[in-house]
């Protein structure tokens, strides 16, 4: 094919409309919320403002704000992912590779709470929680740990934890997913070569198998990190950040900012750090599992 | 007894009895796991069809004794889940037809036609994978209040569609590689123009890619709060994750319709799963492994 403009103007034609959605709603937006995040601008107000870098010393200075507990809370939900829910998942996923009947089956159970709307998983567990009628309370009640029971939603000491478990349980069968993927990628001679040479089950796992599927482990824990410190549509649903601000993340801050406060360049600085820390923290990991190498 | 050199002292049964054994508790365990991460489904779908007496003691998590389908008129009707529903099949369905033209034809332009630069542009869409929703919410919010764009379909269907585009490329990326270059030099030969190869020799090729790009598009607006909840406030255009929050606000004390409401916007899911496991699951590997 010749490369007339014709040919040129044909490739930009082809490109045309993902670049317009892509620059238009993903590229620009970032560019324009680095430009907010340096405004003190408020609803109703022009955008006039200037305060340079004042934005981020009140985002991690002001008592008010309170970014530094909510980032704080993400980062331990990524506690508890990185070392609960990643090492669940590649248990099942270690056992599901094995070739086992039933796989699929398994597979696809464990999976499913992945698929469904978190809006309807934290409805459900909201009413799990519920301190009258909610399974929780009404299981302890029914096997005698009367004393056990709690408002479990409503109570500072208990509320963060009790948003965590079904963040956890929604995405363990996403982690064990791509880890299954990773098992099934280890070449079968390798496994055989370590059978025959007399390693038991645990010692191909941990010599082989584990090994092999690092690149994947990485992604898993870029992802669990990433998404906690990402995580809103659970917590908005369970308390939204409630009680007296026990569970609020760095997304639920922001929109309270945006939409409670209406201040918008505040608004704007919270996004601007989520997406750096995001990014930061993936670079970290991904250096992180390249020193291990 | 000699522990390094086992086998000796290790009797044939007693190796059956290892090895029953270990197989008994990895499929214990996987059975509770199987169990665990089911039951609130079988939960919400019992308690959906049963009254406040049965879900608030007689009977918990049992079948329901009475089926009640009332619960889910209730929710179509007085709760106007079908306004939701409808609201979100329309959602759904425009994004992921902008998103599958537009990520045919970028990848078409990015894999099949010869240019500088092309893996340079390949890269950039990449990064979409990677950034968050949240990047865009205070910029396009105020853009859709200057343009009085709020609570239409549009203000959530285009960036719905913005970000599905860099998956739907990536997937599109791998399905249109399997396509023989042979065909585009034939029908060039034939007197087809770029054009003319897309449309008649490319597209018709690409019918499973329709499928997984729809399939992931789809999940991915169907179960979206975030931006919904933030750009739509009028009930008529509200999609089912936001129609459902504010529902269960109405109804704190009738737990049926509330459970009737939830399974309403899970089935389509739950269906479209049955039949198409293998394709979501590969999906959402093909997603992160590149990613």
């Amino acid at each position: 094919m010749k490369r007339t403009f014709g040919y040129k103007l044909s490739i930009l034609a082809f490109l045309l409309p993902a670049l317009i959605l892509f620059l238009g709603i993903l590229i620009a937006p970032i560019i324009m919320s680095g430009v907010y995040s340096l405004f003190n601008w408020k609803v109703g107000y022009p955008l006039k403002d200037y305060i340079g870098y004042k934005n981020y010393v009140e985002l991690f200075t002001s008592k008010s704000i309170r970014f530094t507990p909510a980032l704080g809370n993400s980062l331990m939900l990524a506690l508890f992912s990185v070392f609960i829910q990643l090492p669940l998942a590649l248990i099942l996923a270690l056992k599901l590779g094995k070739k086992i009947p039933g796989e699929r089956a398994f597979l696809s159970v464990f999976f499913m709470p992945v698929l469904i709307s978190t809006v309807v998983i934290g409805q459900l567990w909201l009413k799990i929680y519920n301190p009258e009628y909610g399974l929780l309370n009404v299981f302890l009640r029914a096997v005698g740990l009367e004393k056990w029971t709690r408002i479990w939603l409503g109570q500072k000491d208990t509320a963060l934890g009790a948003c965590f478990v079904p963040i956890l349980w929604q995405y363990v069968g996403y982690h064990m997913l791509l880890m299954y993927a990773g098992v099934k990628g280890v070449p079968v001679e390798l496994n055989e070569a370590a059978m025959l040479d007399g390693c038991t089950e645990s010692q191909v796992n941990r010599y082989i198998i584990i090994p092999y599927i690092k690149p994947i482990l990485k992604v898993s824990v870029i992802f669990a990190v990433t998404g906690s410190l990402k995580s809103f549509d659970m917590i908005y649903v369970l308390t939204n950040g409630g009680p007296l601000h026990a569970t609020e993340v760095p997304s639920t801050l922001m929109i309270s900012m945006l939409f409670l406060r209406n201040r918008y360049g505040m608004g704007s600085t919270i996004a601007v750090m989520l997406i750096v820390l995001c990014f930061a923290f993936a670079l970290l990991i991904s250096l992180a599992f390249k020193e291990e190498k | 007894m000699n522990k390094t050199y086992s086998l000796e002292g290790d009797s044939f049964l007693d190796r059956v009895r290892r090895i029953k054994a270990s197989v008994f508790f990895t499929y214990a365990g996987l059975i509770l796991w199987g169990i665990i991460s089911i039951f609130p489904v079988y939960w919400m779908l019992t308690f959906s069809l049963k009254n406040n007496a049965e879900i608030f003691g007689e009977n918990v998590i049992g079948l329901p004794k009475y089926w009640l389908w009332s619960n889910y008129t209730r929710a179509m009707n007085t709760g106007h889940m079908y306004i939701y529903f409808l609201n979100s099949i329309i959602v759904a369905v425009a994004t992921i037809m902008i998103t599958l033209i537009a990520s045919f034809m970028a990848t078409y332009a990015l894999t099949r036609l010869v240019w500088k630069g092309r893996k340079a542009m390949n890269k950039f869409f990449m990064l979409g994978l990677t950034i968050p929703i949240h990047a865009s919410i205070v910029p396009i919010y105020v853009t859709l209040s200057k343009l009085h764009m709020l609570s239409t379909y549009w203000a959530v269907i285009i960036p719905y569609a913005a970000f599905s585009l860099s998956m739907g490329i990536l997937i599109c990326t791998g399905f249109m590689g399997d396509i023989p270059y042979d065909l585009d030099e034939a029908a060039f030969l034939d007197g087809c123009g770029i054009w003319g190869i897309f449309i008649r020799v490319i597209v018709p090729l690409m019918t499973p890619a329709i499928a997984t790009v729809g399939i992931y598009t789809f999940l991915q607006c169907w179960n979206e709060l975030m931006l919904a909840n933030v750009f739509i406030s009028d009930d008529a255009v509200k999609t089912l994750p936001v129609g459902v929050q504010a529902l269960s606000g109405q109804y704190t004390t009738d737990w049926g319709p509330i459970g009737a409401a939830l399974a309403l916007a899970t089935i389509p899911t739950l269906i479209v799963y049955v039949f198409l496991s293998k394709r979501i699951q590969d999906s959402f590997i093909a997603g992160a492994v590149k990613g």
